[in-house]
């Protein structure tokens, strides 16, 4: 088992699954705390069924995927965000909307070209064979570019997602900040749903603040957390999927599960200890 | 829909703005703190003082009660509007939060969630958020709702005692008429216009003072 994993690493592809994979689970498990108390979760799943279709379209028009895939997600996103603040059409109905169609799209435009095949296999449910070195280029870059702008913008983040009316009060462009970390959603969308799949991607972003949340109770100890358990999770869930050939989206989403049932045993077992002084 | 409506806060100053429902205080609220411009006529902010700089407390109801943040880090979020783009908190800014958590008696709360503590407790580590946004002015958007009696009057003292001693300018949205009278160097009674701006003393001894006071202690005889 041990000299397998060794092995693992002296292959390119394995690698570059690994670091593009950890440095979007890092930032999936950042955005994905603010998004969950905001109550956007969906909106993660809203946006890979958009990243979907982009990709079907990139793949029969013959162009490059992230690069097609990227504005048009982010674009999505702003849409959304911008959809979900008019009164017209509530927020969660525009999300399930836009991602049925961009999927429908998606699904015509894949069978009257290629025809279902494993490419489309792969995109649902994701594969570690997804990364071309170029993209890893691409992804690392970008991934650093989230991971420092959510840092610069912490202390605004948390604001516009505990109060958003106090912190508007106080001169926030609460708005900007929203539109911000939904771009910044998209992107990691983007970039992680070949490997994760358009189906799984959205798992990423929700199961790490959740599983932070049942133990911690401060907002930087829920960031910290989620980014050591999605980054965890993320390596073992690759390994699974390199030792016994599952799918790679499966397989993190699997470990995923696991670490949310520990931390659930162990916030229980909090509260308990701590029952008779609360 | 609020028409008419012409008052002024000075230095120091203690207004309640009292009105039942639907009278327009928050609406009022909301263009006072820049959040929505007054169709008609304007706000104008002296001796220096800018629009993020105004402390605000929002209503309870507003501030989420499962959220995982400290207490400290629900404090110190007060201290953004003067931060400017500049990304990260300074050594000022951190004692600031640690002066305004001692004036309120909670720095022992300072590492527990705020979602365990109690009413009371939640209202004084907000008032410590808007007191690091503000040197001049609080506004307070019906900050004792939910609060038992006895937490209520705790609340109103120390409301009373930051004005006197830190020197802060106050207004306090109410429906609370007989605190008003109590604490308020200025009151505003609100129905959709102004129906009285004056000194506390004056309310008093005006028609629809009497009317007011007089109603609600009738109702507390019955």
């Amino acid at each position: 088992m041990f000299e397998k994993l060794i092995e693992m690493f002296s292959y390119p592809f394995m690698v570059r699954a690994i670091l593009v994979g950890v440095m979007v689970a890092l930032c999936s498990a950042l955005l994905g705390v603010s998004l969950v108390l905001k109550r956007y979760s969906m909106i993660g799943d809203g946006l890979s069924h958009v990243g979907f279709g982009a990709l079907a379209i990139a793949a029969a028009a013959n162009v490059a995927p992230l690069i097609f895939a990227i504005p048009v997600v982010v674009l999505a996103a702003v849409l959304l965000l911008r959809i979900s603040g008019s009164s017209k059409i509530k927020g969660d109905a525009a999300i399930a909307l836009i991602s049925t169609s961009a999927l429908a799209i998606g699904v015509m435009v894949i069978s009257m070209t290629t025809g279902m095949n494993t490419d489309v296999y792969n995109y649902m449910f994701g594969s570690i064979l997804a990364m071309s070195s170029s993209d890893v280029e691409l992804s690392v870059i970008l991934s650093a570019v989230v991971l420092v702008l959510f840092v610069l913008f912490y202390h605004k983040i948390f604001a516009i997602t505990f109060d958003e009316t106090f912190a508007m009060a106080t001169g926030v462009k609460a708005n900007l900040y929203n539109t911000l970390i939904a771009v910044l959603t998209a992107v990691t969308i983007v970039l992680g749903m070949r490997m994760m799949g358009a189906l799984l991607i959205s798992s990423l972003i929700i199961f790490p603040a959740l599983t932070s949340m049942r133990v911690c109770k401060t907002f930087k100890s829920v960031i910290i957390n989620s980014a050591v358990i999605s980054a965890i999770c993320l390596f073992l869930g690759i390994a699974i999927s390199y030792l016994w050939g599952t799918p790679a989206g499966a397989s993190v989403v699997v470990i995923n599960i696991a670490a949310f049932i520990i931390y659930s045993i162990i916030g229980m077992i909090k509260n308990i200890k701590n029952w008779p002084l609360t | 829909m609020v028409h008419d409506l012409s008052f002024e806060v000075g230095e120091n100053d203690y207004l309640y703005i009292v009105g039942e429902n639907g009278s327009g205080k928050s609406t009022l609220v909301k263009s006072l703190l820049g959040l929505k411009a007054p169709s008609k006529g304007k706000i104008e902010l002296g001796d220096g003082l800018k629009l993020r700089e105004i402390g605000y407390l929002p209503q309870q109801q507003d501030v989420r009660k499962d959220f995982p943040a400290s207490v400290y880090e629900v404090v110190q979020s007060g201290n953004l509007g003067s931060r400017g783009f500049r990304p990260f908190y300074t050594a000022a800014d951190k004692k600031r939060v640690r002066e305004n958590m001692e004036l309120l008696g909670i720095r022992d709360l300072e590492k527990q969630c705020f979602c365990d503590l109690s009413g009371g407790q939640k209202q004084r580590v907000l008032l410590a958020r808007s007191l690091c946004a503000t040197k001049k002015l609080l506004l307070l958007d019906e900050p004792v709702t939910g609060l038992d009696p006895i937490v209520t009057q705790e609340f109103y003292q120390l409301i009373y005692q930051i004005n006197k001693e830190s020197k802060i300018a106050v207004v306090m949205v109410s429906h609370d008429i007989e605190s008003a009278v109590k604490y308020a160097s200025h009151i505003l009674h609100l129905q959709e216009t102004a129906l009285f701006f004056g000194t506390a003393e004056e309310y008093k001894k005006s028609e629809i003072g009497k009317e007011f006071l007089g109603g609600q202690s009738a109702c507390l005889k019955n």
